[in-house]
């Protein structure tokens, strides 16, 4: 490959916008993901999320706005087979064994992975021989995974993978999935699992109302709520005393230990040692990515809601 | 890529299917046999039992055979594969030339079965009218095969399992599957431009001499193209999450 065709651009999306009738599903984003990013798309129900990734796919036609992918409209990425995906709401197709699916969605794209490796890699080849219809719906997540990944795309789009998966088999799915991104692919998942998207993406986009409200690493979005943690062993303190100091949001106790919701840490933590006495054991941390989560997708415009175009500015 | 293991899964998939395999090519049969069975000597409008119904089964099994493939991509949409192949490098023309293909096979087997059994009915023709009688069966088939693909592309698995059988039916009586529903006057006319009318009135034509009048050229190549166009349009609109 000479040094021109080396891909600069992974998704781009400008001012994309689709409405649904009167719903505004999205309004209006801008989305610029590069080569081998790993990206979670955060937000509730109904936050854009899907209609995002259907415009990606070429599935769905923005009303206004566009995307490109890898440089090409989504229709030609498609066609040169550098998109694959697990879309939400999908059952593996039946009438074929899992082995049979895998290898005809490998057929379908021009550098397929070696389907038995494919196999083995999402822990599908135990039952292998299965009827796509005899599995459970764990297994079909994977078969429906595999069949995602087989064609070896540039770009793995993946709507809510781990939906349908309990506790142990999301840690595997996962570890196949850094299989995976360690190739070099781009990724891109829609989950409501906050745990998955801070361990395991490299940038969250959380989406809420048709809007991205924040986009960041997981550490910046929990900066970006400006929220820290103070936690103490305090005994009989009175809650009411904690919660009307200084810089201290709410206040929360399991037995001896407090836990104070701060937007100024410092200045909560002056006041709590001057207040009370016989405080031990502080600790203070930045808050948790679901405490993010809820404070930037929260139905009122939250005070501390980064503006996007503001943000792109000062990248 | 190309599409051949697509096509063989298609075909594959589809015998997979024994109960609607089954029945699509059973029902023509066990009809046949019941009407031609006992009336093995008796005519219609100047064509022997046999030979009548032997026609008009062959063609109604064959519209089953072509309108349920169609009802096979309502559950493939329902279970969000269409959606799947869609973010495939698969063509789109050769997604529709496999649903062709699959309907068309089925068709086939349940034409030689209907030929099988006129021949042990005591059905004689020579042996271009045979060949007459089966190409006219395949061209009338060609609008019911694109209507079946456009209705799996517009309908939902429920709504089409209630209405292929009922729809099927109805297009064959009134092709006079079951026996000449008009034989004169204006109703003659307009169940003429029936898509299924010349398909069922095929195994006539073969026996009168000649092929089909250009009049029936017309209205299966007009279905054809109709419907066509309707199936191409569904299947462009057909990307929402069903």
């Amino acid at each position: 490959m000479s040094i021109l065709e080396v891909q600069v651009s992974g998704v781009e999306a400008v001012d994309l916008t689709k409405s649904y009738g009167s719903v505004k599903a999205v309004r209006g984003i801008d989305l610029s993901i590069s080569p081998g990013e790993t990206v979670a798309l955060l937000g509730p129900n109904g936050a854009g999320k899907s209609t995002t990734i259907d415009m990606i796919l070429g599935l769905t036609q923005p009303d206004q706005g566009w995307v490109s992918v890898f440089g090409l409209s989504p229709a030609a990425a498609v066609r040169a087979g550098k998109i694959g995906g697990m879309l939400q709401s999908g059952s593996p197709l039946d009438h074929l064994r899992v082995r049979e699916l895998v290898a005809l969605m490998a057929s379908y794209y021009p550098h397929p992975l070696d389907v038995d490796a494919v196999l083995g890699l999402t822990g599908t080849d135990g039952f292998s021989k299965q009827w796509t219809t005899k599995l459970s719906g764990g297994q079909a997540q994977r078969v429906r995974f595999a069949a995602g990944i087989v064609g070896d795309p540039d770009l793995l789009v993946l709507d809510e993978p781990t939906a349908a998966i309990d506790v142990e088999g999301r840690h595997e799915f996962w570890q196949a999935m850094r299989a995976i991104a360690e190739r070099g692919k781009t990724v891109v998942f829609a989950t409501h699992y906050l745990e998955e998207a801070d361990a395991f993406a490299d940038r969250i986009v959380i989406m809420a109302r048709g809007t991205i409200v924040a986009d960041g690493p997981a550490s910046e979005i929990k900066a970006m709520a400006g929220l820290r943690t103070i936690r103490a062993t305090l005994r009989d303190a009175d809650l009411a005393t904690l919660a009307a100091l200084p810089g201290v949001n709410s206040v929360d106790c399991h037995g001896d230990t407090v836990i104070l919701s701060c937007s100024d840490p410092d200045a909560a933590l002056e006041a709590l040692y001057r207040s009370f006495r016989g405080v031990r054991d502080v600790e203070v941390r930045g808050g948790s990515l679901e405490e993010a989560f809820r404070e930037l997708t929260a139905e009122h415009t939250p005070a501390t809601q980064p503006d996007a175009k503001e943000r792109e500015m000062m990248r | 890529m190309n599409g051949a293991m697509h096509m063989r899964y298609e075909i594959v998939r589809s015998i997979r299917n024994p109960l609607t395999l089954g029945f699509t090519l059973g029902l023509p049969l066990v009809v046949f046999l019941a009407v031609a069975g006992t009336n093995r000597h008796g005519t219609v409008e100047g064509i022997s039992v046999p030979l009548y119904f032997m026609g008009a089964m062959a063609a109604y099994g064959a519209m089953l055979a072509a309108v349920q493939s169609g009802g096979r991509i309502a559950l493939d949409r329902s279970k969000g594969w269409t959606r799947q192949l869609r973010i495939t490098p698969l063509r789109i023309r050769t997604y529709f030339v496999a649903k062709i293909v699959v309907a068309y096979l089925v068709a086939l087997v349940s034409l030689a079965a209907l030929f099988a059994a006129g021949t042990a009915m005591g059905v004689h023709l020579a042996g271009g009218r045979w060949l007459e009688l089966a190409a006219l069966l395949l061209v009338g088939l060609a609008p019911l095969v694109v209507l079946g693909i456009a209705l799996g592309h517009l309908l939902t698995p429920d709504s089409l399992t209630a209405g292929v059988g009922g729809l099927v039916a109805v297009l064959a009586m009134l092709g006079g599957a079951f026996g000449p529903v008009f034989t004169s006057g204006t109703m003659l006319s307009v169940v003429k431009f029936v898509p299924s009318y010349w398909l069922v009135q095929a195994s006539r034509v073969s026996v009168g001499g000649g092929g089909w009048p250009g009049e029936a050229w017309a209205v299966v190549a007009g279905w054809t193209v109709v419907f066509a166009l309707g199936a191409l349009a569904a299947y462009r609109r057909d990307t929402a999450r069903v």
